[in-house]
């Protein structure tokens, strides 16, 4: 156990740096830049239970230190990712990945947690629940701790791993979400999920964004992410993986002060893809400067 | 793909609002003619796709339009300056399927990635043939380059002030005949030639792009042969694998 070391619902992660959801596919990308072993974990694309298209183009616009996105959730379906991805990821990385997964209805929530908590490669499954509830009048689960909750307790009576509850920092008030995931049984919480935006393009006087709205991350939202981080670890007992904005090693120490006891990183690996690497190389030499000792003691 | 820092050993105004752009640094990962590289400028978050237009023993050659804030800032790059950039991006054009004698289209900035086709082309002994599109006098650019290639080429301006009046597609009938083509351009133009085409080819397409390299699924269209990443499975997409929007 080296002192990078951190231990997320009970398995031992290397280091607490963690590509986030939808910034690092299937992980294969990655494998051909570097051994992407290194990483403590990763979290693979957002999966539905149906193969999904997602949103149209543009998908991608840019801001001051950040970007949006309405990519919407492409990815090949649970079934696919099970046949095919996860395979061929098994072949270039050799611990548990975190399987992110999203629906929109508790159901779809359910049945594809449980296809992927039968997957040997699966360590956790993050429950992304900002998306729209088609059977709620298209709100999403993430902002009704109600809604939250069901998700939660259905998820967790049909699965036998880990369960990470991905929250949406779109609420008023993040506390009475975060403890009623906790309530009904979350192994853990993870967040902030991409916050709401828009750019409209002065030439054509229209969205940049062809969905219109999209989701605002990268550094510009790590004040936010932290203030979140923050409220949510000190409101719950269950493991806060913390993201949003994270770009260094220096952010990375900063989120676990928060409370934080992973760090996930998102957009930081589309500007560039060694992001991290570098972060993990890079942290020895910040807790020396932060006379930080092991990350296990950093609170 | 490759990730490094080039340095700018020159940087040129060839047309209005268009400049040439050499970067010297590792060139190795970029294989095909029609791939990209996406380059990181001061200021913006995002990295910036741009063709390569000629790729050598020591760097590579970009041609690109000041359209906006990281466009900007590259035209203002002097010598010696450094970009970090990421190299050998997306699937290029298929060399093997030009037939005899091939014909090019370019439209704008959609002519750069052509001229190291054309390069290929004209080494293997095809009788190229070249359309290159512009708005107006003022903005044509590489002309004489695919001349001295020994290409045939034709220029057309929509304000007619250069060359053909009208559009690449006016030109299309006066080439004769061709085995198969390479077009890049603005996607109207590429429906054009598509609409137009006698032969099988194939197009170069632009998307908005978060990574450039496969993670964020940013760029994706929808195609015959199933959905495609523009940045991976693309830019280069074949006549039949095509669907258009809207
Ligand atoms: C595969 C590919 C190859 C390209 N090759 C060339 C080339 O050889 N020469 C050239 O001049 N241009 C090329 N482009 C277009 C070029 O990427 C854009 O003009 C450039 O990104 C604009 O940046 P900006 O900061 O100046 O403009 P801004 O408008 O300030 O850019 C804002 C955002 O929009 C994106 N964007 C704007 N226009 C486009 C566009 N047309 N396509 C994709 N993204 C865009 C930018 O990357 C950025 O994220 C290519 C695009 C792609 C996808
Ligand atoms: C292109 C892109 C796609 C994303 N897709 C997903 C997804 O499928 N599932 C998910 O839970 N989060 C997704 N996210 C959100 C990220 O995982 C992360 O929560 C957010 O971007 C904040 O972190 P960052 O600022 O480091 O990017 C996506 C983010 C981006 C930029
Ligand atoms: S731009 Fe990210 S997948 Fe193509």
């Amino acid at each position: 156990m080296g002192r990078l070391s951190v231990d997320l619902c009970g398995i031992e992660l290397d280091n607490p740096v963690i590509p986030a959801s939808g910034t690092f596919g299937y992980g294969y990308e990655f494998a051909d830049l570097y051994d992407i072993n290194i990483l403590g974990t990763f979290s693979f694309k957002g999966t539905t239970k149906e193969p999904r298209f997602g949103n149209p183009t543009p998908r991608i616009a840019e801001c001051a230190s950040g970007m949006l996105n309405s990519v919407g959730l492409q990815n090949p379906g649970a079934e696919k990712v099970v046949s095919e991805e996860l395979p061929r990821l098994k072949k270039v990385f050799g611990k548990k990945v975190m399987a992110n997964v999203s629906g929109f209805s508790v159901e779809e929530y359910v049945e594809t947690c449980r296809i992927l908590d039968g997957q040997e490669q699966v360590g956790w499954i993050e429950v992304n629940v900002s998306c729209p509830n088609v059977h709620g009048g298209g709100m999403s689960f993430g902002t009704d701790a109600r809604a939250a909750a069901e998700v939660t307790a259905k998820v967790k009576a049909a699965t036998e791993k880990p369960i990470i509850i991905k929250l949406s920092p779109n609420v008023t008030d993040i506390v009475p979400i975060a403890r009623a995931c906790e309530d009904a049984g979350a192994d853990g919480i993870s967040l902030i999920n991409t916050l709401l935006g828009m750019r409209i393009d002065l030439k054509t006087r229209k969205p940049v964004l062809k969905n219109v709205t999209g989701g605002l991350s990268g550094p510009a939202v790590f004040p936010v992410a932290l203030r979140m981080v923050y409220q949510t670890a000190k409101a719950v007992k269950i493991p806060v993986v913390g993201m949003g904005g994270v770009a260094s090693a220096e952010d990375v120490l900063e989120m676990m002060l928060a409370g934080a006891t992973a760090v996930e990183v998102g957009a930081a690996n589309l500007v560039n893809p060694y992001a991290c690497r570098d972060i993990i190389r890079d942290l020895p030499a910040a807790m020396d400067k932060y006379g930080i000792k092991t990350l296990k003691e950093i609170r | 793909m490759k990730q490094g820092i080039y340095t700018v050993s020159e940087n040129l105004k060839i047309a209005d609002g268009v400049y040439r752009m050499t970067l010297s640094g590792d060139p190795s990962a970029i294989t095909a003619a029609g791939q990209f590289v996406n380059l990181l400028t001061d200021g913006c978050y995002l990295r910036r796709p741009i063709s390569v237009c000629e790729v050598g023993k020591d760097g590579f050659t970009i041609i690109y339009k000041v359209v906006g804030k990281g466009t900007e800032k590259m035209s203002r790059a002097k010598k010696g300056d450094e970009f970090d950039v990421l190299t050998g991006l997306g699937n290029g054009y298929d060399v093997a399927a030009s037939g005899k004698s091939p014909l090019l289209i370019g439209g704008g900035v959609g002519v750069p990635p052509l001229y190291e086709l054309a390069k290929r082309l004209t080494a293997q002994g095809k009788r190229v043939s070249v359309i290159i599109g512009f708005n107006k006098k003022s903005e044509v650019f590489y002309e004489k380059e695919f001349l001295s290639l020994g290409c045939k080429v034709f220029v057309a301006t929509a304000d007619g002030s250069y060359g053909e009046k009208g559009f690449v597609t006016d030109v299309m009938k006066k080439v004769g005949t061709y085995t198969y083509f390479y077009a890049c351009g603005p996607e109207p133009m590429l429906k054009a030639v598509y609409k137009k085409s006698e032969t099988d080819g194939e197009f170069s397409f632009e998307r908005r792009m978060g990574c450039g390299f496969g993670a964020c699924m940013g760029c994706s269209c929808k195609t015959v042969t199933g959905n495609k990443r523009i940045c991976k499975e693309g830019p280069v997409i074949k006549k039949g694998d095509i669907i258009w929007e809207d």
